[in-house]
């Protein structure tokens, strides 16, 4: 007679449930797997953590000595090594916002034209061109800005000043690379995450909402002012955050097209620096421990910035599609 | 009765007229959008593309000054950031996915999560004054690894969202019936739901290459730069965005249009990817 | 897909390591000698095709930085370093560095106008008016009485300076400090000043670049950036009171004229007595560590530098550079012999 095989289902050889000892499931492979994955996970939190501590850790001498200050004073002098954050704070957010001004409505125009009134086919093609945009390098804007925009906005200069020179952040002498080239340059940039964003957004409103509206007389226009766009107004206004975070962090193409002058002046067509700008411009020549210390405190501060920017955003976004009722 | 009926037409005219001039206005902004887009590739291909000889791919660049030359080490150095980048960043990120997708769920995922959001987030000069403080200081040269390690750093974050992503849409059917077959669940993970994703995953590394192939703020303080070609791993390299920066902003004509060819060579890589990677999803994505 | 990554890999280390044969030795620095230095280290290793030296032109300002980490084998910068740069850098990394002049260069002024044919004249004090934002219209009386009969626009002159440490810069504000006392008191001299107006270019490949670029407008940069791109620059009026045009003869003038160079040969020689002298010449400077470990590199360097003393001095004059005065180049290649 053989020595009884179990053939049942329970084979002694392979226990199941608790019975799988920690080296069972080591050796089919479980744990290892699950301990590769999650230290593979875990390296996010590794890399971020030392990143943050980094910035704060080489950032030491000029918070020590500046401690708040830094943020509000002007002075940029890497000689008597006074460095002050606001011309850089001032660059960025104004570059910034101008972009957003430029980008919103352009950008939810056109989300609503490729959500509301596109047939589907064009407005997958045209969506699909769009989001290409977000794909160009940011040099490839730069070089753009420096031999495209800037000049044309130089010819342009007499028509801007006759029609905007009213207004005194239209005055002032301009040279072509400015607040407003940088400005602009961006705005494309950030265009295609507004459209992208709020064209999903839009397209995910709920048809009975269009349909009582329409049913009620209301032109197409008026149902997607009133109606639609309330309704994806968390969604849109975080994509709006997410683009405004992406404008903050860019480097190339801004520094190439504003000017390097860290100066606050009360006019776009004045030339001005971010502090992406201004990092990548000094930071290969900063000598002495103090001024390499403020570049990175400047680094510390745009991080804060971003984060607290793309938190927003993401609740925005989340929240935009999951409830979307005003 | 009668005397309201004419106040209300007077108001659907309005009305009407709002309605097609906004409309209008949208299809505007469209045309504007699109078009600029249009507008970049026309304009790279026609003043980059008609100026790009084979120098451009075979030689160094020449001394300041004079003529002719090409970006041969640029275009290599490039490729072997990026080789690196690849190496460092995808399987990190993969890997992670993989935990988030197959055994997440608990605070300590949530806790991931958020965190790669957070150094997505991160402005690319950020990551390279990391990069530089904390590879090319303690080894005191600039080179092509730090340059890679910083380009992979960028890469984790968007590689973990995408592969969790991807693996997530596999149905769960599918690991339901591997496991009732009597897999593990490693075994599972490997040989039937990675696979059903691989679609997705492979072109989720392709734009996520694409991405960090154009990024040049990083590259600044590690790969630093290098006029000839870069032997090994260790030492500074060309790359083609450091290129296009200083070419651009210097005031010599040749170094313009080597510029151009360079952005123009770049951009075509670059939406290529993009193009080829979103074709391939689509078709994956179709009712079948 | 695995089996191309494979190749790829295998193809990049074997290229990678094929060519790890060169020697590689970098370098990083002023912009001002951007030109002869690439001519050169392109020439030497036309001579020499295993030793590769690798230059970035990042600013003295940069040379300076890391050449103090010790991120690059030597530095450049037309800015001497000042005594606490010089312990800054002994403190990080225990040994002294070196000084070596390599060439002559001047700083010519600029200027974008493109409708004035004629060559335009500046003074010392012009100048600085204009740096300080005094003087800030083309067409300004000062501007119109040292440029008789050239037809000035009627236009804000738009000055471009550098946005990164510059050698370019100090050699410029230490003239300046000279002829102005004003500009002496308000920005200094240094690689990096408090600019009371204008734009930022970077390098003076940038600020060359940004001149062309906008109409009216006016910067400093080496002669030979402006030459090779043809921007026209001004002559200046010297401190005999002639005025004088930046070229060889100019330069080696105001080196000559100047007094002696210390042992450190850490000098100025702006504004110099010469009659024919140009106000705006400066040596510029290769920053050499006293102490480099790698025996292969320290031969390269040592070999280099007698290079660049003997053969490398008769490539000069092609690029707008003047040579270094012979008793000079002596007492360099008695100070090669420091380096361990």
């Amino acid at each position: 007679m053989t020595t009884p095989v179990a053939h049942s289902a329970t084979n002694p050889r392979r226990p199941s449930g608790r019975a799988r000892t920690f080296w069972t499931r080591l050796k089919t492979g479980d744990e290892v797997a699950f301990l590769i994955t999650l230290a593979c996970a875990a390296s996010v939190l590794l890399v971020t953590g030392l990143l943050v501590f980094e910035l704060y850790q080489n950032s030491a001498l000029p918070r020590h000595k500046f401690g708040w200050s830094f943020l509000t004073t002007d002075v940029w002098d890497p000689v008597a090594e006074e460095f002050g954050a606001l011309p850089f704070i001032y660059g960025t957010l104004v570059t910034s916002a101008l972009a957003l001004v430029i980008g919103i409505p352009l950008g939810v125009g056109a989300a609503i034209f490729l959500a509301e009134l596109a047939p589907a086919r064009i407005s997958a093609g045209l969506t699909f061109l769009i989001e290409l945009l977000a794909a160009v390098p940011s040099v490839i804007y730069g070089l753009l800005g420096i031999f495209i925009l800037v000049p044309a906005l130089r010819s342009a200069e007499p028509t801007l000043r006759a029609v905007l020179g009213w207004m005194p952040i239209f005055q002032g002498p301009f040279y072509g690379v400015s607040l407003l080239s940088a400005g602009v340059v961006l705005s494309v940039m950030i265009l295609p995450f507004i459209i992208s964003i709020s064209r999903e957004v839009i397209l995910a409103v709920p048809n009975d909402q269009r349909e009582a509206a329409l049913a009620l007389g209301a032109t197409r226009w008026e149902t997607t002012w009133d109606i639609v766009l309330p309704y994806a107004k968390n969604g849109i206004t975080g994509s709006i955050f997410l683009a405004l975070a992406r404008a903050l962090g860019e480097t190339m193409a801004v520094t190439m097209v504003i000017g390097n002058d860290p100066k606050i002046v009360g006019s776009l067509f004045a030339p001005g620096y971010t502090i992406a700008a201004v990092i990548a411009n000094e930071f290969t020549e900063a000598t002495g421990d103090m001024y390499s210390g403020a570049l990175i405190e400047l680094g510390l501060v745009l991080f804060g910035l971003t984060i607290i920017i793309n938190a927003v955003a993401r609740i925005l976004v989340s929240g935009g599609r999951l409830k979307g009722a005003p | 009765m009668t005397a309201a009926a004419p106040l209300r037409s007077a108001n659907t005219t309005r009305r009407k007229v709002v309605n097609v001039v906004m409309l209008t206005l949208t299809g505007l902004c469209t045309l504007v959008a699109a078009g600029t887009l249009v507008f970049i590739l026309g304009y790279l291909f026609i003043h980059g593309g008609s100026s790009l000889t084979l120098d451009f791919f075979t030689k160094l660049p020449t001394p300041v000054g004079e003529a002719g030359g090409g970006m041969a080490n640029a275009i290599l150095g490039s490729a072997k950031l990026l080789l690196i980048a690849m190496l460092v960043g995808v399987p990190l990120g993969f890997m992670g996915g993989v935990y988030l997708s197959e055994f997440g769920g608990s605070a300590f995922s949530f806790f991931v999560r958020y965190t790669t959001d957070l150094l997505n987030g991160v402005p690319s000069i950020v990551i390279g004054i990391f990069a530089y403080t904390v590879i090319v200081l303690p080894q005191k040269h600039f080179s092509t690894l730090a340059g890679g390690l910083a380009l992979g750093v960028m890469m984790i974050p968007i590689a973990i969202r995408s592969s969790e992503e991807f693996l997530r849409a596999v149905p769960i059917s599918l690991r339901e019936g591997s496991m009732a077959l009597g897999a593990s669940k490693a075994r599972s993970i490997l040989t039937v739901v990675i696979p059903a994703a691989k679609h997705g995953i492979l072109t989720g590394i392709m734009l996520n290459l694409a991405r960090v192939a154009g990024e040049t703020a990083p590259l600044l303080f590690t790969s630093f730069g290098n006029r000839y070609w870069s032997p090994g791993w260790d030492q500074p390299t060309a790359a083609l965005p450091v290129m296009i920066f200083n070419y651009a902003i210097s005031p010599y004509e040749d170094w313009h249009r080597q510029a151009w060819s360079a952005g123009f060579v770049l951009l075509a890589l670059v939406l290529t990817v993009n193009i080829v990677a979103r074709i391939i999803i689509s078709k994956r994505t179709s009712p079948r | 897909m695995t089996t191309q990554t494979i190749l790829g890999v295998a193809l990049a280390t074997v290229i990678g390591t094929g060519l790890a044969s060169a020697q590689l030795i970098n370098g990083a620095g002023a912009t001002f000698p951007y030109p002869i230095y690439s001519k050169w280290f392109d020439s030497y290793h036309k001579q020499f095709p295993n030793l590769q030296f690798n230059y970035q032109s990042i600013g003295s300002g940069g040379g300076v930085k890391q050449i103090t980490e010790g991120t690059v084998d030597f530095g450049a910068s037309d800015n001497p370093m000042s005594d606490k740069l010089l312990a800054a850098y002994k403190a990080k990394r225990q040994n002294s560095v070196l000084h070596f002049p390599s060439v002559l260069g001047a700083v010519v002024i600029a200027y974008n106008l493109p409708n004035v044919p004629q060559q335009l004249n500046l003074s010392g004090e012009l100048l600085a008016a204009i740096f300080l934002g005094r003087v800030w219209k083309w067409n300004d009386p000062e501007m119109v009485k040292m440029n008789p009969g050239v037809k000035l626009p009627d236009a804000t002159i738009v000055v471009i300076h550098r946005s990164d440490g510059s050698g370019t810069t100090f050699i410029l504000s230490d003239y300046l400090s000279k002829v102005s006392k004003e500009w002496e008191a308000k920005v200094g001299r240094a690689s990096s000043v408090k600019w009371p107006t204008g734009l930022g270019g970077k390098g003076s490949e940038g600020v060359t670049g940004q001149v062309k670029q906008i109409p009216n407008s006016l910067g400093y940069t080496e002669l030979i950036f402006a030459v090779q791109t043809r921007t026209p620059f001004a002559k200046m009026r010297n401190a005999s009171g002639a005025l004088i045009q930046a070229d060889l003869k100019s330069v080696t003038e105001a080196a000559a004229s100047s007094e002696g160079l210390p042992d450190d040969f850490r000098a100025s020689i702006t504004n110099a007595p010469g009659k024919g002298a140009y106000p705006i010449s400066s040596f510029t400077w290769l920053l050499i560590p006293d102490r480099i470990q790698d025996p292969a590199k320290r031969n390269a360097v040592k070999s280099f530098l007698k290079w660049m003393l003997t053969d490398g001095q008769d490539m000069t004059e092609a690029l707008n550079f003047s040579r270094l005065p012979k008793a000079v180049i002596a007492k360099e290649l008695r100070l090669i012999e420091k380096i361990q």
